[in-house]
């Protein structure tokens, strides 16, 4: 099992006829993602990749029975395509695209919260379900299908922790990436509550980093209802306040959102932490050993 | 982005924001002049620079004549400013503004943010004005109303009241402001929305005594990630407030942000070059800076890159961490080659990457005749790199 995505997922991508949606939508098919269908106004009709053309999301989906869709539109027109999208039903969207204005994705979130689609992202790498599935841009071949569920607001650190599980031999249920923006579809409470509840997933990683409370929040859940061992690791302890750290989620704003009150929320909760981002992947093989003991 | 005092003051009077009669001033020569055309018995004499706590350090005077008006603006205009929020290198004055000095019955304060936990806009306010917000929110957090405005039904009356009679302020005053706080607030959130600000604060806002509202401080922050759609706020941006290096950074689309350790380090990815800052601090150095290349980290970003790394003399050595995944690094490793070379660059790098053709990226760097340390790991390269800049302190 996996959360969200698996074997059976069809994916649209939403910008499939552009450069970026065009070059991963090929990564994302050679890793195995069946890719049903592409949607960019006014090429509808054509194909590209193989894959057949729709003006609006709403065809694509009636035409080809995709239930989720890949989102690589540029920022000043992304929230329009994630609202295309919602008002479609798509039940699951993945949104890539970097640079949205926040008080677009605040219109967003307000249709979204009304609405059967899950969101992932925007301003992240997208998630995938080794061996099954990869709705994204992450190097597909580093992953390892296994029973380690994955969810962390970055890209290449996502990557980095997965690379030591995989070179330890532990694979991974499912990783999402959520996305380093300020307000994003699925939040850290969401993707640990999902994991709690895959019966494939023993174990989970959290990787957070400075900006916001979605880390404490998810922390006092875990701490009340997880059973499952979670290792965690937050990103910018060295950070100076005030600095926006290349996400523009990642800022320390009046003394909220340090990695150092994120690191008490989640010991408090029982999280294994870890200070190096060296460590994720030791740490879970030591976690998961004493676990096998038991 | 940050703009100035004075340049919020004019984007929020355009949407019907009250605010003071006022001059913005380059030239000492030209104080008198607009003193004179603002004609107050009292006139404000207002250092402009993007921090707060101005008053603290020396920078917010009143003069009671037009002659004091220029002598105080002489002595601010060209002063390094050093507040609270400055840090000890202060701040130069440049710009100042000056202000009708206004009978000023009582201060509070206004903002409106994007709240994340609630992913819409919110209204803060409160009694104590002229005092920083962290501070009230520390000391006494009911202190603080707080209102969140639903996007699609905007700002409604009912929550402009109920911010007024929150406030807890003496009847009298509680009725004469609710006579002026609908169209204030409703203006202060159109200007909000229309600009993609990030943050609108007003503190202090005040009550006159002739039961006027007015905005008496002014601070506008903006999303940069809308900045596309307003070039008339893009015009805004003031370089003399910016460290040279980030103004360059920011030319070559790198996001950079120095700090005050030696080893530099360049990586792709906001979350990777964060966790790399914290390995070297783990290994016992300090980093030089934040700068993320981007997830593709092309040839032509990393020459950019290296260029801003080493306009920084503190820096005694590089750490370049760069995870491809994708990408190929023997291409990465062609481009760190060229670039060192072309560069000329002396100062030691040790560089750890992943991804397609990584032992081919391997072999080119160790090759090249550079002084260059291939590390097997994160952990590795940082331990390497802090060593190289002189050990751990």
């Amino acid at each position: 099992m996996s959360i969200l995505v698996n074997e059976h997922t069809r994916v649209m991508v939403q910008g499939l006829t552009g450069r970026e949606g065009g070059f991963h939508a090929e990564q994302m098919i050679a890793y195995g993602t069946k890719i049903v269908a592409g949607v960019t106004p006014g090429k509808g009709g054509t194909e590209h990749l193989g894959v057949p053309v729709f003006n609006t999301v709403a065809e694509a989906l009636r035409q080809t029975g995709a239930n989720a869709s890949a989102i690589f539109v540029p920022p000043p027109f992304a929230a329009d395509a994630v609202l295309e999208a919602i008002d479609a039903k798509v039940p699951l969207v993945v949104c890539i695209t970097e640079g949205i204005p926040t008080l677009d994705m605040v219109r967003v979130a307000a249709v979204l919260r009304n609405s059967k689609t899950r969101l992932i992202g925007p301003n992240c790498p997208g998630l995938i379900s080794p061996g099954k599935c990869k709705i994204g841009i992450m190097p597909g071949h580093i992953h390892k299908p296994g029973n380690v569920g994955l969810v962390s607001r970055s890209g290449t650190l996502t990557y980095e922790a997965v690379d030591q599980l995989t070179r330890l031999g532990i694979g991974q249920s499912t990783c999402i990436g959520i996305g380093g923006d300020p307000i994003i579809g699925t939040s850290f409470l969401d993707a640990i509550k999902m994991f709690n509840e895959d019966s494939d997933t023993q174990a989970i990683v959290m990787i957070g980093e400075i900006g916001g409370s979605a880390e404490e929040v998810a922390a006092e859940y875990i701490k009340a209802h997880v059973k499952k061992p979670v290792v965690g690791f937050v990103a910018g302890q060295t950070a100076p306040p005030g600095r926006r750290m290349g996400h523009a989620g990642a800022i320390i704003s009046g003394g909220q959102g340090t990695a150092k009150t994120k690191y008490a929320a989640m010991q408090a909760a029982g999280i294994h932490t870890v200070q190096s981002p060296a460590e994720i992947g030791h740490t879970m093989a030591a976690v998961l050993g004493k676990a096998a003991a038991k | 982005m940050k703009i100035h005092e004075y340049q919020a003051k004019g984007i929020l009077a355009k949407f019907g924001v009250p605010i003071p009669r006022g001059e913005v001033v380059f030239k000492k020569e030209d104080a008198k002049a607009a003193a004179q055309k603002i004609g107050t018995p009292v006139v404000v004499v207002k250092a402009q620079i993007h921090a707060g706590g101005r008053g603290k350090g020396g920078g917010v005077k009143l003069a009671r004549s037009v002659e004091q008006a220029s002598e105080l603006a002489g002595q601010i205009l060209g002063m390094k400013l050093v507040t609270p929020q400055t840090g000890a290198e202060g701040r130069i004055v440049r710009r100042l503004l000056i202000e009708e000095g206004l009978d000023i019955k009582r201060e509070l304060y206004l903002s409106i943010l994007v709240d994340r936990a609630a992913e819409a806009p919110v209204i803060l306010a409160s009694a104590t004005g002229g005092m920083e917000i962290e501070e009230v929110a520390r000391e006494n957090p009911q202190a603080i109303l707080r209102e969140v405005i639903n996007p699609a039904a905007g700002l409604q009356s009912y929550q402009v009241r109920k911010i007024v009679f929150g406030l807890g302020l003496p009847a009298e005053m509680t009725a004469q402001i609710l006579k002026v706080a609908e169209p204030f607030f409703q203006a202060l959130y159109r200007a909000f929305l229309a600009t993609d600000a990030s943050l609108v604060e007003i503190n202090p806002l005040v009550v006159t005594g002739d039961g006027r509202l007015i905005a008496l401080d002014a601070k506008m922050n903006f999303d940069d990630n809308a900045l596309g759609r307003h070039p008339e706020i893009a015009e805004l941006r003031d370089l003399d407030e910016e460290t040279p290096l980030e103004v360059e950074a920011s030319k070559y689309k790198l996001n950079y942000i120095q700090l005050d350790g030696n080893v530099a380090c360049m990586v792709n990815g906001a979350g990777l070059a964060m966790a790399t800052m914290d390995i070297i601090k783990l290994a016992g150095g300090n980093p030089a800076n934040f700068l993320d290349v981007g997830g593709g980290a092309s040839a032509e970003q990393v020459k950019n890159a290296f260029k801003i790394l080493l306009g920084d003399p503190n820096v005694k050595a590089v750490f370049i961490n760069i995870f491809g995944g994708i990408l190929r690094c023997d291409v990465l490793a062609t481009g760190v080659v060229d670039a060192a070379r072309e560069l000329k660059i002396k100062a030691p790098v040790v560089i750890r990457m992943e991804g397609t053709n990584v032992e081919k990226g391997k072999e080119i760097l160790q090759n090249s005749g550079l002084n260059f340390t291939v590390a097997a790991g994160m952990k590795d390269g940082a331990e390497k790199v802090v060593a190289l800049a002189g050990g751990a302190r």
